[in-house]
């Protein structure tokens, strides 16, 4: 046993889920629950293949084979999610970042604003969904709205924080190199706050991806989220937790994503001590 | 006491008449009401071009607030510094300051932080990258161009730094203890090459440290600064010849000398920590 699992490493990560989905298997099939309550796993497979897949057959009169192949619906309900947080993340990140910036650097302005901030920012972003239906309806754009206020105030903050923490030593290395304010800003602070900044709009994003997800089964009729509540309604279970991997699935490469926007624009950052 | 005006025999320059830094009875204090603290009071003393000047003390003496004064990030509250005639309101690349925790800008390179300065001055493209080659070279860190300051030694780090200010050719050098932070024999090595680049380009060199070698191995002059609040206690030039030998009794006669004069500067620290009116 010890040699196996020297031979092949990655034997140890897959034991804990075979395991699990051993033991959940086994109790789909000895019929203890309903499989409505609990579907096996290999329903949820065969279940979210289906999803995946275009519905009619492949009719080269009508479509392009790369049409018809991406035209399942999962594929256009992953879109459609994805699509609604880019644009949410990039109004919300949009107008968090110079006014993070201007804070930052501002004490007077951060006197200004942050009573408002700190009072503003305890409200989860999910208590906005009554104010966006009421004043942006249905579809599209309370969606948006309740996605950007989900990253907007990561972002703010974390670009606050990173500008006010820029090590006092650069500044004065720049002025002593004769930097103005406007250099010392483009060249010094924000460089320097970058770190921070990405690891607010990281955060942003996650919390972006949970609105969407909330949105859509609140305001809208399209997206992953409104997906998994219209199996709930038609007691798809199998439908339900498919469509939850696929979440999962989806935050996980936006993650991976964020990930490796960070490793590249921070190489010189990396294992630096402070 | 000798005054920077009179020619000391180690100054290989000419020294002009006039002295390139003036400290004019200059004080500086922090806070305010009982919070008070003196860091120094009737400062008073002149550098020429060319010296090299150790500022000798223990922590608390107020020897880097004078650094810092000079360079003008922290401007006296009271009296005034001149450099060349024109006194000082905020810093400038002609006082070029090597900070102990070298501030590197880890996100450039170390070619494009010596470039840094040239291009804040507006240096053109072609002339830039001949400077930075040059500094490279004179500081052996041509191997090293395109690194970035977390991959270097501390050592290299400094040698960075000082080819940094370097390549504005400042007049000035201000340097706070910028090799405490390294071991021994890096720091010995850097110390030669400082008086190289000291010699070779003729630059005023004020020089921070607490350590009595340091300062009588590198300086021509050493002012050593009392304890809060700092004033001069002494300033002495530094007769021995070039190189110094650590090992030569003249050498060691000064170092006790001097190092009696600390001693009693750092006992009244001490006793300022176990009262608890340090800070």
């Amino acid at each position: 046993m010890k040699e196996t699992l020297k031979a092949f490493p990655f034997l140890k990560g897959v034991v804990v889920p075979v395991i699990v989905l051993a033991f959940w298997q086994t109790l789909s099939m000895s019929g203890l629950i309903q499989p409505t309550i609990l579907p096996a796993p290999t329903a949820v497979v065969v279940r979210w293949i289906d999803y995946l897949l275009p519905f009619e057959a492949y009719d080269p009169a009508s479509s392009s084979w790369l049409a018809w192949a991406l035209s399942g619906e999962l594929l256009h309900d992953a879109w459609a999610s994805l699509f609604r947080v880019i644009i949410g993340f990039a109004i919300g990140a949009g107008l968090a970042l110079p006014l993070g910036l201007w804070m930052g650097a501002s004490q007077r302005a951060h006197e200004l604003f942050n009573p408002l901030i700190q009072f503003l920012r305890p409200i989860p972003p999910i208590a906005y969904i009554p104010l966006a239906m009421l004043w942006f309806g249905l579809g599209n754009p309370p969606a948006l709205f309740l996605i950007s206020i989900g990253a907007f105030f990561p972002v703010l903050i974390n670009t606050i924080a990173g500008v006010r923490n820029v090590d006092g030593i650069y500044i004065r290395a720049a002025k002593n190199l004769g930097a103005d304010q406007f250099t010392l800003f483009r060249r010094v602070v924000l460089p320097a706050a970058t770190p921070y900044i990405l690891t607010g709009m990281r955060v942003g994003m996650g919390t972006a991806f949970i609105c969407v997800i909330v949105a859509e089964m609140i305001a809208v009729n399209s997206g992953v989220g409104y997906r998994i509540l219209e199996a709930r309604e038609y007691s798809w279970s199998d439908k339900v937790i498919a469509g939850m991997i696929t979440i999962g699935f989806l935050g996980l490469m936006i993650d991976l994503f964020m990930d490796r926007l960070n490793r590249r624009l921070l190489r010189w950052h990396r294992g630096l001590e402070n | 006491m000798e005054t920077a005006l009179s020619r000391h025999p180690d100054s290989r320059f000419e020294t002009s008449p006039e002295p390139e830094i003036e400290i004019h009875n200059v004080s500086k204090t922090f806070g305010a009401g009982p919070g008070l603290v003196t860091a120094l009071e009737n400062i008073d003393f002149n550098i020429a071009h060319g010296e090299f000047v150790c500022l000798l003390g223990p922590s608390g003496c107020g020897k880097s607030t004078l650094l810092n004064a000079i360079a003008g990030f922290s401007l006296p509250t009271g009296g005034v510094i001149t450099v060349k005639g024109e006194e000082i309101s905020r810093p400038g690349p002609e006082r070029g300051m090597v900070f102990q925790e070298y501030a590197l800008f880890p996100w450039m390179s170390v070619a494009k932080n010596i470039a840094f300065g040239l291009e804040i001055k507006g240096v053109a493209r072609r002339e830039r990258q001949r400077i930075v080659e040059e500094l490279l070279a004179k500081l052996g860190l041509s191997d090293f161009r395109d690194r970035f300051p977390k991959d270097l030694s501390g050592g290299m780090r400094q040698r960075v730094a000082i080819a940094r200010i370097l390549a504005l050719d400042p007049p000035i050098m201000l340097m706070d203890e910028p090799f405490g932070a390294l071991d021994a024999l890096t720091r010995r090595t850097l110390q030669d090459e400082l008086l190289r680049i000291w010699e070779e380009f003729g630059k005023t060199i004020v020089f921070v440290t607490h350590s009595i070698e340091e300062a009588i191995y590198l300086g021509s002059r050493v002012v050593v600064l009392t304890y809060r609040p700092g004033t001069i206690k002494q300033d002495i030039a530094v007769d021995l010849p070039r190189p110094r030998d650590t090992s030569d009794p003249a050498f060691n006669d000064l170092k006790r000398e001097l190092g009696a004069l600390v001693m009693e500067e750092q006992q009244r620290f001490s006793e300022a920590e176990r009262s608890g009116t340090f800070d």
